[in-house]
């Protein structure tokens, strides 16, 4: 007799953990069901890349530290429409420069990753080699402040990373990182009429 | 007269420059004569959008084959080449980024930040470990994951340290899982993808801090097996969670246990259960007493840790840069004797008022003030639970995986010499 009963029980003991595992599972699928619908209503058919605005950037030189490449995925990119081909460049040249030639000294280029090449009189181009830039948007801040800003700091989608976290992102002063979606992967800035066609 | 024009003529230019400082056309493009053509400003593009598919493809892949390598073919040979091609895709290839255990903070965002969108294939990664989870047991972790499979490789002689510091320690990744949860949901910072120690490996490029934390975890890995897993890893505590509730778990003997004592040592993650078989009715009755102590008091540990919680919100909250701003201006004596920071530098060029940031930063403190309610509860809540399931004793006959914490890794299959022709098992 107790022996039946002590059977009965064990059965009880079966049914009950069973039970109890049946239904956290099924509490564990409506769970997951549940946060899985309230996330879809926020996911994007496309992916999304980092991108930094040049309208807020203020040129302080994090990107070139900040990034967990090295050299940095954000480099300086050259707008050539929006150019004047100064010879005496703000983005080329230190300030105190006297004589306009391409010496060292002259150059404010840390990397001396801008190539100055003779057009006709009195221009001149200006070529960026992103193999050596570093991004520290020196030509940058000197472009936007003498001339017509037609150097900005753009993060290089082919070169970046694309992290979940973004460190540049992290330590931007000025919160000029986003997230942009990968269709439109710059955000380059072009004067009022003659808007870019390129981003 | 025309002194006065021509003045304010200069006066009006001079003050639209200052109006829109970006992008001026101070020197008009010049008319090339030489025939110049302007080059065009090359755009190249981010990675291709199919490869994202590519990798979710993979992942739902790799779990398929891992779990039908652990439960059907039940070979750890197996599982183990598995995990050197994850670790190759998902680590150095991938460079660890998509990753499951980052996907939390992703999907905690999409939840609290309306206007954050998530990438759809961020969304998979954190949802199918889970279910694969759901259905067979930790199979992600043996095979899948990029950090187990470097873990799981270099552990070289992995030591035991016992059941009570194991219990200890595994209280880290709730906390961890917490705190991202919490910074996550503020919007302050990814702090999973911060402080991931392996992603340096995988890029071979990291601060000297984070190469010194992944050192010292590669090495204590050598004599500790997946430190990381164990007692950081935040996506485990999910895992571990709907892992307990698996359909399918790997069992160790493919069919009856004959209480060989082989696998007793093999589990390097001391996931094996010992059988238990002894009762003893007063040891029950005094550890029923204790158990119902520890439940009655776990509201009284969630207060507790919401206290403690809510009273260094402040603290928890200066990891938000906006935070950190606005404590610079209304106290800037704190950091005396350097120059302007870069921060103020941008803040002050941003000519926002610093009461619209102050309005900003208490919202902020707010939200941190719950969370650290919330936060603090949680991990009370968590150590109740742990004392609590210290205490039950489960009778067993057989030695068997712990579903919440075996990973799956099939090492203790082949130390069962229980082989079944096939070595299937009923599915």
């Amino acid at each position: 007799m107790e022996e039946k009963q002590k059977g009965k029980q064990k059965e009880k003991m079966v049914d009950r953990r069973t039970f109890i595992r049946t239904g956290v599972q099924v509490s564990i699928v409506v769970g997951l069901g549940g946060l899985t619908a309230l996330v879809a209503r926020r996911t994007g058919s496309g992916e999304y890349v980092w991108q930094l605005d040049p309208a807020k950037c203020t040129q302080c030189g994090r990107c070139a530290t900040s990034c967990v490449k090295t050299p940095s995925a954000v480099k300086c990119v050259h707008v050539y429409a929006m150019c004047g081909y100064c010879d005496l460049c703000g983005g080329y040249f230190l300030p105190e420069t006297k004589t306009l030639n391409t010496g060292a000294e002259n150059q404010l280029c840390p990397t001396k990753a801008i190539k100055r090449t003779y057009i006709e009189d009195p221009f001149f181009e200006y070529t960026i080699d992103e193999e050596l830039c570093i991004g520290c948007g020196k030509c940058v801040k000197g472009c936007g402040a003498f001339g017509n800003g037609s150097l900005q700091l753009q993060v290089r989608q082919n070169l970046c990373d694309n992290c979940n976290e973004c460190s540049i992102a992290r330590n931007c002063p000025s919160g000029a990182y986003s997230r942009i979606p990968a269709g439109r992967p710059y955000l380059l800035k072009g004067f009022g009429k003659e808007k870019l066609d390129i981003t | 007269m025309k002194k006065g024009i021509a003045l304010t003529i200069l006066a009006l230019l001079f003050a639209w420059q200052m109006i829109s400082t970006f992008a001026i056309q101070r020197f008009p493009k010049p008319e090339f004569e030489s025939g110049y053509i302007t080059p065009e400003t090359l755009l190249p593009s981010p990675r291709a959008e199919i490869l994202e598919v590519l990798d979710v493809a993979v992942l739902l892949l790799a779990l398929s084959v891992v779990t039908w390598a652990v439960l059907k073919r039940r070979s750890r040979n197996l599982v183990f080449w598995i995990s050197v091609f994850s670790l190759a895709y998902f680590g150095f290839y991938r460079e660890g980024c998509v990753c499951s255990i980052g996907a939390i903070q992703n999907v905690t965002m999409a939840l609290f930040n309306g206007s954050y969108i998530i990438p759809w294939t961020v969304l998979v990664f954190f949802m199918a470990p889970l279910l694969f989870t759901l259905i067979f047991g930790r199979t992600f972790c043996a095979g899948v994951c990029p950090f187990g499979a470097l873990q799981d490789l270099i552990s070289w002689q992995p030591r035991t340290i016992g059941p009570r510091l194991n219990a200890v320690l595994g209280i880290i990744p709730y906390i961890y899982l917490g705190l991202a949860v919490l910074y996550a949901a503020t919007g302050t910072d990814f702090i999973i993808c911060r402080y991931d120690p392996f992603v340096g490996i995988f890029r071979l490029n990291a601060t000297f801090g984070m190469f010194l934390f992944a050192g010292v975890l590669l090495l204590s890995g050598l004599f500790l097996a997946r430190p990381y897993c164990r007692f950081l890893c935040p996506y485990g505590v999910l895992l571990n969670w709907v892992s307990r509730f698996s359909k399918y778990h790997l069992t160790i003997t493919p069919s009856v246990c004959i209480q060989c004592r082989l696998c007793e040592d093999s589990c390097p993650y001391e996931a094996i259960e010992k059988p238990v078989t002894v009762k003893n009715p007063d040891s029950r009755k005094r550890m029923v007493r204790k158990f119902m102590l520890i439940v009655l008091l776990s509201p009284f540990f969630m207060l507790l840790g919401g206290w403690t919680g809510s009273h260094i919100h402040e603290s928890l909250a200066r990891v938000n840069g906006k935070v950190r701003m606005a404590e610079e201006i209304l106290h800037p004596k704190r950091i005396a004797g350097q120059s302007e920071t870069i921060e103020m530098t941008a803040f002050k060029a941003s000519g926002k008022p610093a009461k619209e940031l102050y309005a900003e930063v208490t919202g902020i403190l707010r939200e941190f003030y719950i969370g650290g309610w919330i936060l603090g509860g949680f991990v009370g809540l968590t150590i109740g639970g742990l004392l609590a399931g210290r205490l039950i004793t489960r009778y067993r006959t057989d030695f068997e995986p712990n579903r919440g914490t075996c990973f799956s890794c099939a090492r203790c299959v082949d130390y069962c010499p229980v082989k079944t022709g096939t070595g299937s098992i009923e599915l």
